[in-house]
Parts: C-alpha cells; structure tokens; sequence
C-alpha cells in the first residue's frame, strides 16, 4: 500500500483480541469453546430475552424458555462458530438466529420445558422482568430496541467491572466518586469541590481519581467489546455504535 | 446492578468516548467538532493558562516510526509562519494510543458563517484573497492543503483570516526529505455534513471534501497533485462566496447576477477541469484578485472595449465627474455670457 495514501500509515490496523470469544467459539478445543460461549452468554441474554418479550410478545416464562432453549442449542449445535464477520456484525447474526429460533419454536407449537436434559443458565431474568415492567414502553424498532438495550448492559456489566477492580485495587474511593458523580441523577450538577468536601479530598484529587476511573471504565468498555467482535472493522464499527467515538 | 436511564447511558457514551488527557498537560473543556476522521476539542494549557484547539486522529496504537512521521509533519506545518495560518502549538500520543496535535484555538466565525451575514462582494473578496496569500505562502514552503473549503476557513474577531486543517496537506518539498509524504493530522468537521472523505480508488485514496475537490484529487491521482489542486478548491471556495452555495454546474452569474464577468471568469479559470487550465499558482489568483479589486483588467477575462470603458469610468469615477462638472460649467458660461 503506498503510504501517501494511506491515511493513518501502514499501522491503522487494530489487533485482533486474543480473548475475541466470536473467534473462541470457533476453537477446536471444548474448554474454550464453553468459555467463549459463556462470554457471548453474558453479553447478550438480556437482551435477547427483552427483544423476545417484545417482539414476539412472549409471556415471562416463554420467553425465559425461549431465552434458556436459544442460547443452549446455540452451544449443543456450535451456531456462532459459522459466523461470517464479512455479512454482518456479530449482534445482528445473533438476533437473527434468535428470530429464526423463535419463529421454528412457534411454528412447531413447541413449548420448551426448562430442566430436562437441556443446559440451564442461572440468569437473572426477575431483574430483566423489573426493567421490562418500569422502562417498557419504546417507540423504537424491535431492531433498534435489541440494540440499545445491547448497549444499556454492556454499560451495565462495565459499570460493575469498574467497581470490582477498583475494591480488588484498593481504589474504592475511585468507583465512589465515579458513582457520585457520573451515575447519580444529580452527580453532575455538584462541584469537584463540594464532592472533595464529602469525601475528604481536595478538587484536583477529585478531578485525578475521577479521570483515572473514567479512564478504567473506558478500558473496560472497550476490552468488552473486544471480547464480543471477531475482527478490527467489527469492533471499529462496534466501538463507533457503542462509544460514538471511532477507532 | 444499578439500571442506566438513556439519559445516562448517552452521558456514560459521552465520558466515555471523550480522550483522556491526564498524561499531557491539558485539560478537557468540551467538544467542538466531530468528523469521519477526527474530533477537535478544546482543551486548556495548564502551563501557559490558555485555551486550545486539539485534535485527536482516530488511530490507534502509533510505533516509533508513526510516531516519528508525525512529530515531523508537525515540525513543517509549524514552521509555517503565516498570520493566516492556525499555528501549531503540540503533538503526542494520548494513553489510548490516538495521537493529538494541539492549535491556536481561533475565536470568529468560519467562512460559510460569515458569508451568512450578508457581508458584501467586495469585503468578500478581500477576505477570499487573504486565504489566497496564506495558501500561497504555504506552497512557497512546498506544502498543498487538500481540504480547502470554506468550512476550513476562519474569520477572527478582528478580521483576520486563518486557514485551519492542514490535516491532509501534502507536502511536495521539505528541506529534510524530498519524498512526498501526506500529513495525517485530523482534519476538523463542520457540523453540516460536508464532512472530510477518505474513499479508496484504483489510484490511490481520496482525500478531501468532494464539493470543493479537484477533478484529479476525486480521481484519487494522489500523486499527480500539485498547487493547482488547491487553486481548484480555492476557485470553489471563491464560487461559494460569490453565490453563497456549494459549487455547482451553473456558472456563478447565472445564480447571483450581481456577480461581474471578471469574477466569474476568474472563478471559472481556477475551477478549469484540467489543471493546465487553471491559474498555476495561488499567487496568480491573489493577483488577478487584487487586480479586480482595484478596477483593473484580470488576466482570466478579455474585455470589449465598452467594457474597457465602463470600468475605467467606474474605477475613475471621481475625475469623470470632475470633467463633466467642468464641462458643464463650460457650456453654462457659453450660454450665459452670450449677449
């Protein structure tokens, strides 16, 4: 590539994670495989049992079935592993399979029995049905609502991981001013120095930690998603959807 | 886990997204501009207590060599001393791995802005031969900006003019290296849409703002690119201040009739599709510029003699009519003084 034309030079590219659990879910290797499954589990249960709810107007215990059944025989029958990171993002396969999953379940009239010899995940869907109860009413797509709600838990997960390695790292006061100030309904509205107040610090201490915080949940964001896309332009366009930010 | 409400989530998004400047020695203030290719902030200097401008490429992870490329390019671009020039003031890597370049943050409104305010042709003029001077310069120092546009372009507080986004330039010659070699700062946006496109061709890629885009440049012909690329956008951005619309087929004086043969003709010989056509400097442009605006022929337009006439009529107006007050009183006396 002649570098006069290359915008960003010849190192633009993002190295592929190691950990990208799309490419895990293609590994020989059961471990992995079940690890990376695990990881695309997380991401994405909530979300998808939302999307059931709403788009195919499922009751709660269809759609925590339906939820269970779909991301068990995804692992039973290794779906993500044909995954074409070339046609679409990897959260459109996914939501697709899970329409065409729905749509055969309905279509068989089958109802999907938890126990069993079907995998069952511990998932908590009494938190998603709460969420679901106060914050249901949506003017958008059944589409754009997968989405948002995609993005509203992997903030959700991220902000717990923030809070876990800042207790892990001895910087609890990080995440709190983190809370305070960033996740609070009226955080932004109290100064750095009123904060400094209430937690015994000066305002430029403030402003440290609370940059530093916002600099590990960045972190954490972004290392999530690299978890969840297979390749540079996947998580670019990710990053860029998720973030706003480009890459 | 705590529920985030949309109006947090877009918050978080917002913190999220915005660069972490604690390794340098500025400070975030806000954002001003966002693009498909960077995003300018404005920053504070602790140091020196002032506000800047810094944009920040979306490229992760620069090696030495990147690294090397750039603190390089940033050494021409600030050597070019210009008052209609945005100066440089820093660039460096931020801890993510995106590399910054921090600016004279330039009070004022852009070019299209001001245009807005009905400013008048010939106060127009003036400003558009200012960029002209300041492009000029640039090219004297072996630099093509690439992106002129009109968008790119400030007026300050006080008038002055200042040609920003130099974050495609070009440069032809350096004093270091005689390889040409593109500068890969990020260009700033507009919030219109007219935003700055990088597209890949068989040539090469193109890079620039498609309105205001040479015919070579749009091709991709990278390395055929010289001044007359950016005399080909500095026509365009003239076609904008004469017509306050984005180029277009249609000849200026055909949407804004107020608009005189030579300006359109000097707007059309710097948009002329083939690069031999057009003015070959930006120099040449500023003087044909000047000439028109001091009531004299231009190069681009060959004049009828009534035309001739008119304009040294128009531009020696007050001696016109100092003649004809003579003349008058003249004829006055004859006819009274007749017995």
């Amino acid at each position: 590539m002649d570098p006069d034309t290359d915008i960003g030079g010849p190192l633009h590219k993002f190295p592929v994670t190691n950990h990208s659990a799309i490419v895990g879910a293609r590994s020989d290797d059961q471990l992995v495989r079940r690890r990376a499954f695990d990881t695309i589990l997380a991401s994405y249960w909530k979300p998808a049992y939302k999307y059931i709810r709403l788009k195919w107007q499922a009751d709660n215990e269809d759609a925590k079935d339906l939820t269970q059944g779909f991301f068990a025989n995804a692992f039973e029958k290794n779906h993500f592993a044909s995954y074409d990171a070339g046609k679409a993002s990897f959260q459109t396969f996914l939501r697709t399979c899970l329409d065409g999953f729905v749509a055969n379940e309905r279509k068989a009239g089958r109802r999907l029995k938890r126990g069993g010899d079907m995998d069952h995940y511990q998932l908590d869907f009494a938190t998603a049905e709460d969420e679901l109860a106060s914050h249901a009413s949506t003017s958008l797509s059944p589409e754009d609502y997968f989405h948002r709600e995609w993005v509203r838990w992997m903030f959700t997960m991220s902000v717990d991981a923030l809070r876990r390695r800042c207790v892990e790292s001895g910087r609890s006061i990080h995440f709190q001013l983190f809370e305070r100030y960033d996740l609070s309904d009226d955080g932004a509205s109290v100064s750095y120095a009123s904060l400094g107040k209430e937690f015994g610090l000066d305002a430029a201490t403030v402003n440290n930690y609370l940059a530093a915080a916002r600099r590990d949940f960045r972190r954490i964001v972004l290392e999530k998603l690299r978890e969840i896309t297979a390749t540079d332009d996947e998580f670019r366009i990710e990053a860029r959807s998720l973030l706003g930010v480009i890459l | 886990m705590k529920w985030l409400s949309d109006d947090k989530l877009s918050y978080l998004r917002t913190i999220v997204g915005n660069p972490d400047f604690s390794s340098t020695k500025y400070t975030f203030v806000k954002e001003l501009a966002r693009g498909g290719m960077g995003t300018v902030y404005l920053a504070e200097d602790r140091e020196l207590n002032r506000l800047v401008a810094i944009k920040v490429l979306n490229t992760p992870e620069v090696t030495e060599d990147l690294r090397n490329r750039m603190v390089r390019e940033a050494q021409i671009i600030a050597r070019l001393e210009h008052p209609g020039i945005v100066p440089v003031h820093d660039v460096g890597v931020l801890p993510d791995g995106r590399v910054f370049y921090a600016m004279k943050f330039v009070r004022g409104s852009r070019l299209d802005e001001y245009a807005s305010q009905n400013a008048a042709q010939r106060d127009r003029l003036r400003k558009f031969q200012a960029v002209c001077d300041a492009v000029a310069f640039a090219h004297a120092h072996g630099v093509i900006h690439r992106d002129l546009k009109p968008q790119n372009i400030m007026i300050g507080s006080f008038g002055e003019v200042l040609v920003l986004d130099w974050g495609v330039a070009k440069i032809l010659r350096t004093p270091v290296s005689s390889e040409a070699d593109t500068l890969i700062m990020p260009p700033a946006e507009n919030n219109n849409g007219e935003a700055t496109t990088s597209v890949d061709t068989s040539h090469g890629t193109v890079i620039g703002t498609r309105d205001y885009m040479s015919p070579e440049q749009a091709r991709g012909e990278i390395k055929q690119l010289d001044e007359r690329a950016d005399v080909y956008s500095l026509g365009a951005v003239l076609y904008f201040l004469l017509t306050n619309r984005p180029p277009a087929e249609a000849k200026p004086r055909s949407i804004n009739p107020k608009v005189s043969k030579p300006a359109e003709a000097i707007c059309m010989k710097a948009m002329a599709r083939t690069s031999e056509e057009r003015y070959s400097s930006a120099s040449e442009l500023s003087a044909d510029i000047g000439r028109l605006l001091d009531a004299e022929p231009v190069s681009a337009y060959k004049e009828s003699a009534i035309e001739k006439t008119s304009r040294w009529v128009s531009k020696n107006r007050f001696l016109v009519l100092l003649v004809l007050a003579y003349l008058l009183m003249r004829i006055f006396f004859v006819f009274t003084s007749r017995p």
